[in-house]
């Protein structure tokens, strides 16, 4: 039997964002960038590339990028 | 099966905080809130709030809250304490509300070993009103009332406050963490945990003071403003406990 290896996901709400960017000090496979559109505060939020990944995704679900995300615009799924 | 393995803590509301980009007040109250809900204290905690910054906290905390004048958190934390002491209680302060027009409150909170908490936050300067120098200000620190750095001879040096207040007899556990990084937010959570249980198990006046970034006044990125705290201000006020007296 083969164990798929657990894979993670965020979702970053974009209208909560502050463009920090703290988020993407953190994450150890840099899989945050910025948005090239302004949210409604005026902020180029940040944003998660492997939203559309599939299967395919580097994202561990590690959270530390929720962990210091200062709007609590970040939420983690494992598994 | 996929599972949420980070979220909103329950009792804050879902609204958005009205801080600046990267600013650590938010982050302290995401971490007070899930200390919170892990300890299940939500119906039996009252906060609080000071004048500065965190001065709207009550928009963002769900749980009971009662406003202190600027400086007289620890006092009116004393009072509810004293008439609901079954309830946690806790004033949140800025650097500039404790260590400046509340330090005689403070000071005689703490003697009198009051069992409350505080959760101080200290991000070197007085931030609502734009940056001017407290008392806690870096030497060098430029501030609006500091241009050209905080001067040792005109303007004395940074207090240290938790330093001053280990020395009453009724402190009984004081930490200095901060926020500005994975593992200071880590530990910081874990010493906000247990200055509450301190509280409830009885045992006195406990304190957490929490370096935090304040990226606007400081005139810094939020990234810059996090790796300042570890080269500039954790060298006037180093992290550790300064106090443990529990066990
Ligand atoms: C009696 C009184 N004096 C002065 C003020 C103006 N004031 C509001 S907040 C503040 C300082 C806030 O600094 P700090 O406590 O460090 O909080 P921060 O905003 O940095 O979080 C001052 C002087 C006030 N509100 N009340
Ligand atoms: S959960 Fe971890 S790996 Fe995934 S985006 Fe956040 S920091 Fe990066
Ligand atoms: S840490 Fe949060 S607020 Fe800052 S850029 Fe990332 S998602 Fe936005
Ligand atoms: S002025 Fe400083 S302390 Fe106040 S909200 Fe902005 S970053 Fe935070
Ligand atoms: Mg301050």
């Amino acid at each position: 039997m083969t164990i798929k290896p657990k894979k993670g996901r965020i979702v970053i709400d974009s209208k909560l964002c502050k463009g920090c960017y703290l988020c993407m000090s953190v994450c150890p496979s840099e899989l945050i960038v910025i948005s090239t559109e302004l949210n409604e505060k005026g902020y180029y939020p940040a944003e998660f590339t492997e939203t559309n990944a599939g299967e395919d995704r580097k994202c561990t679900g590690c959270a530390m990028c929720a962990v210091i995300c200062p709007d609590i615009a970040i939420e983690v799924y494992r598994g | 099966m996929e599972k949420v393995v980070f979220k909103r803590p329950k009792y804050i509301k879902k609204v958005p905080f009205h801080y600046c980009p990267g600013c650590g007040h938010s982050i302290i109250h995401r971490l007070i809130a899930e200390v919170i809900e892990e300890l299940d204290i939500g119906e039996k905690t009252i906060c609080v709030p000071p004048a500065g910054c965190a001065v709207l906290a009550y928009d963002y905390f769900d749980i009971d809250m009662g406003e202190a004048p600027h400086g007289r958190g620890a006092a009116l934390a004393t009072g509810v304490k004293r008439i609901l002491p079954d309830k946690m209680v806790f004033s949140y302060q800025g650097d500039g509300d404790i260590a400046a027009i509340g330090t005689a409150e403070t000071i005689h909170a703490a003697n009198r070993g009051e069992n409350i908490t505080v959760i101080f936050v200290n991000n070197s300067c007085y931030g609502m009103t734009g940056g001017q120098m407290a008392p806690t200000t870096l030497l060098g620190q430029n501030s609006t009332t500091t241009p050209g750095g905080r001067d040792k001879d005109r303007d004395g040096s940074p207090i240290d406050l938790s330093e001053m207040l280990a020395i009453t007899k009724g402190a009984v556990y004081i930490e200095r963490t901060a926020v500005n990084s994975i593992k200071n937010i880590i530990k910081t959570k874990k010493a906000i945990a247990k200055a509450f249980k301190v509280q409830m198990a009885g045992l006195g006046f406990s304190l957490v003071e929490i370096l935090s970034p304040c990226p606007t006044n400081w005139k810094m990125s939020p990234v810059d403003a996090c790796e300042w705290i570890d080269d500039g201000v954790m060298q006037t006020f180093p992290l550790k406990i300064v106090k443990d007296e529990t066990s």
